[in-house]
């Protein structure tokens, strides 16, 4: 009984990846923990880390997609692939709702108690006298000076088109897919994660204009805090969607995927919808309203 | 005993646990990892209680107190409660709904194998400039950014502490709802199963929020941000709403296990099937969903909107409403029921009934003008070690007992179990009994002297603590002494059911590699 049948739900015999990864993620916290307590070596520390992270991700998906093209995984490894990602993303989801409600909280409560609403008529009169509570604001204090808010229209609005024509992009590709037509499913595919990667640039362009034009930056009190938290963190994700949009592309170049079984494609393609949402809930909160 | 075929055995050497993908050995590792932090987390409350065996300051620096209080709180909670509830679900889970394994096996080493990781970086802040941490576990801000060059490395343990809880979390909903035996239906599954699916959601959904509030304070420190900073428009109470979010799910996330253990054992001893097995699952869904929605109560004190404190105060007190009829379904399930007293079930009896007066404490906590008085008193320390060690910990304990010969495939000696049972209840309750009638009185918490006044209730509690810690020697010798014992069958106990005592004792490397039929275990039972 060594050879393994669909009709069997796969149990890989070990894997030394997770040691690595464990490895890598030491040398990471330890290297950032150092670095950011002012010792050089740290940063080079924290670079080993994430090198060793990088090789043991490349090593462990091409066991995963390795095995899956040799025909290992049944439909029910199949499944608990595909509820693993929904929980994963579910848990992302709940990352940034930390940020959001971060934002929220300041929005609604902090910044108006700092204004004297409420029952903090004393706060503001003996504390912060004369503050008046606005949005976007740096606080009382008017921490990092003053700082221009960075307009909904214009690089934002640009963004936001780029996105959502990547969602649908990527549904066509999708579709085309499960309708087996290859050529579209690769175009279509390019085309999501190049939206995706100019996404990021102009994101770039932004922070670099909010950082030498408007003096916005992440030490701008709340307003700063929030705005680069919130867009930082999405932009990461967004890179890491793109990469991830672009090793599938290679996949499917590769002749990768199959119409009934394609869970690669669907986990990237909703981690791609899930990127596109936040941006909406940011779009709409962070820079609009 | 269908799904026997044995593939291969185990791997040889130290690989076999590092590249391990076998739930048996990695929840044997889970296991092993908390009873070594338990331990640690001990001596550290070891060095508090000597501290505060008498007035006055003796043993130790009240800065290195701080530390001992706070690391103590993080080691016991995410180094000895929630681990050994993983190690727990990753042993029985595959055996009690018939799945070959988990369903995501080498993410599931990687969720041990960050555990030593975070706690190396952890421990390793004793030893750094300006000491380990010491502004409390809670790590509010602004006291927790005067923390030495530990900061850091705090906040980074506490983020691969939340990686592994998330990931072995999804991995333990991924096996419930994906790899259960064809005839077990989701109403079906033994209670310990349901427990863990409520709280491996409560985890997939809080962790990352815990994940999110502790990065917040790294920015604060280091990249200038603002988000606890008043000046900048943030609110340090700000952060205590994210924490407590976090925090009061957390609390349910080690308690909801052990109600799955409990719910496991009471039946097997009084020999009587679960009573009201469906509205045990709906309180935990209830509890579960309760939790998210009361963690305010944590902070009655901070100041907030009379409504909000009346909201949060009503929300918790409801919360006793499906706690009782869990209480009252365990006591039914005994009610004229065929009971024996081995060790586990001594361990759940107690539970039940020690965690039941933590629960009250609860309640009185719950009344926000009572709060107010008990806030930050020994009052609170006495409530939550209440619900954390004769429950939490018990309900571990009953847990080990019950299922080492299936483990091990020996019995466990009974005479050192009920000796181990008598000592640590004897003493659990000489230690934290007492804390109620200081915190009444005023003494307050994480402070590491006190007014003369306290000195006879705080002796008898250092007696307790040192008792039950020395107590606790006596389980390390049940367990190493459980590989010579008589050999245990199949079933184990008289009163067992459910299909973890359908495979041989030892559980064999590999069970279920074909789905057995649950049927085969409810008939067993009926």
């Amino acid at each position: 009984m060594t050879t393994h049948t669909e009709d069997r739900y796969y149990v890989p015999h070990g894997s030394h990846w997770p040691i690595v990864g464990s490895a890598g993620l030491l040398l990471l916290m330890v290297g950032v923990s150092s670095w950011l307590n002012g010792g050089d070596a740290g940063f080079y520390v924290m670079m080993a880390g994430v090198a060793v992270i990088i090789f043991m991700i490349t090593g462990w998906f091409a066991n995963v997609i390795g095995e899956s093209q040799a025909g290992l995984y049944n439909l029910q490894v199949d499944h608990s692939f595909r509820q693993g990602m929904f929980w994963f993303i579910f848990s992302e989801i709940m990352f940034f709702a930390a940020f959001f409600g971060a934002l929220f909280y300041a929005r609604n409560m902090s910044i108006p108690w700092l204004g004297g609403s409420s029952n903090n008529f004393f706060t503001n009169l003996l504390l912060w006298q004369g503050y008046e509570s606005t949005w976007p604001t740096n606080g009382p204090g008017g921490v990092g000076g003053e700082y221009e808010a960075m307009p909904p229209f214009g690089l934002p609005l640009i963004n936001t088109v780029l996105l959502l024509t990547s969602s649908i992009t990527i549904t066509i590709a999708h579709h085309s897919l499960l309708a087996g037509k290859r050529a579209p499913l690769a175009i279509f595919l390019a085309a999501t994660f190049l939206l995706g990667f100019t996404f990021v640039y102009l994101q770039g362009v932004e922070y670099v204009e909010a950082y030498e034009h408007m003096n916005l930056k992440l030490t701008s009190g709340i307003y700063g805090s929030t705005f680069y938290m919130l867009t930082g963190f999405h932009g990461m994700h967004v890179t890491i969607g793109a990469i991830m949009l672009t090793v599938i592309f290679f996949r499917v170049l590769k002749g990768h995927f199959t119409r009934e079984k394609h869970f690669a494609f669907e986990a990237v393609a909703w981690y791609w919808h899930f990127v596109d949402v936040v941006w909406i809930g940011l779009y709409v909160f962070v820079y609009w309203m | 005993m269908s799904g026997m075929t044995t593939r291969h055995g185990p791997a040889k050497g130290i690989g076999r646990w590092l590249f391990s993908t076998n739930h048996k050995d990695i929840g044997t590792m889970y296991l092993v990892f908390s009873l070594v932090m338990f331990f640690v987390g001990g001596a550290m409350a070891m060095v508090i209680r000597s501290e505060l065996a008498i007035p006055g300051l003796q043993f130790v620096h009240p800065e290195f107190y701080n530390s001992m209080t706070t690391m103590h709180a993080l080691i016991m909670i995410f180094g000895g409660v929630m681990p050994a509830f993983v190690g727990l679900a990753n042993w029985m889970i595959p055996l009690m709904i018939g799945a070959p394994d988990m369903a995501l096996p080498r993410m599931n080493n990687w969720s041990f194998w960050i555990l030593p990781v975070a706690f190396g970086i952890l421990l390793s802040t004793l030893l750094m400039p300006g000491g380990a941490p010491a502004g409390g576990w809670t790590m509010y801000p602004p006291l927790v950014l005067q923390t030495g060059d530990a900061f850091p490395y705090l906040i980074f343990s506490i983020h691969l502490m939340g990686i592994s809880s998330i990931m072995g979390a999804i991995n333990v909903i991924v096996t419930i709802i994906n790899m259960r035996a064809p005839d077990m239906t989701l109403l079906k599954m033994p209670m310990f199963v349901w427990t863990w699916l409520i709280t491996a959601y409560l985890l997939i959904a809080v962790m990352p929020v815990l994940a999110g509030a502790v990065t917040m304070l790294l920015t604060d420190q280091f990249f200038g941000t603002s988000f606890f900073l008043a000046a900048g428009g943030g609110d340090p109470v700000m952060f205590q709403h994210i924490f407590w979010f976090f925090g009061h799910p957390e609390v349910y996330i080690m308690i909801l296990p052990a109600f799955g253990v409990v719910s496991e054992i009471i039946p097997t001893f009084s020999r009587k099937k679960l009573f009201g097995h469906d509205s045990m699952v709906y309180a935990a869904a209830s509890i579960a969903f309760l939790s998210f929605i009361v963690w305010a109560h944590h902070m009655f004190t901070v100041g907030m909107p009379l409504s909000g404190q009346l909201f949060f105060m009503f929300a918790t007190m409801l919360i006793a409403v499906p706690t009782g009829v869990k209480v009252f379904n365990w006591v039914a399930t005994m009610w004229r029921g065929a009971m024996t007293f081995e060790t586990p079930m001594l361990f759940s009896l107690a539970f039940v009934f020690l965690f039941t007066i933590g629960g009250f404490s609860g309640l009185m906590l719950a009344a926000a003008p009572a709060d107010i008085q008990y806030h930050d008193t020994y009052f609170v320390v006495a409530h939550f070690h209440y619900v954390l060690v004769p429950g939490s910990i018990f309900a571990i304990m009953a847990a080990v007992y019950y299922w080492l010969p299936k483990w091990t495939g020996h019995m466990y000696n009974e005479t050192l179990g009920k000796t181990h049972f008598w000592a640590s209840t004897i003493f659990v309750n000489l230690t934290f009994f007492p804390m109620h009638f200081l915190g009444l009185a005023g003494m307050p918490r994480r402070i590491p002297d006190y007014s003369t006044q306290f000195t006879d209730f705080n002796t008898v509690a250092s007696i307790g603590a040192i008792g039950f810690g020395l107590s606790q020697l006596i389980f390390v010798l049940v367990i190493v002494t459980a590989w010579k014992g008589s050999k245990a069958t199949d079933r184990v106990w008289e009163g067992s059911h459910g299909l973890e005592w359908t495979v041989p004792s030892p559980a064999p490397y590999h069970t279920f590699e074909t789905p057995p039929k649950a049927r085969i275990a409810n008939e067993a039972f009926e």
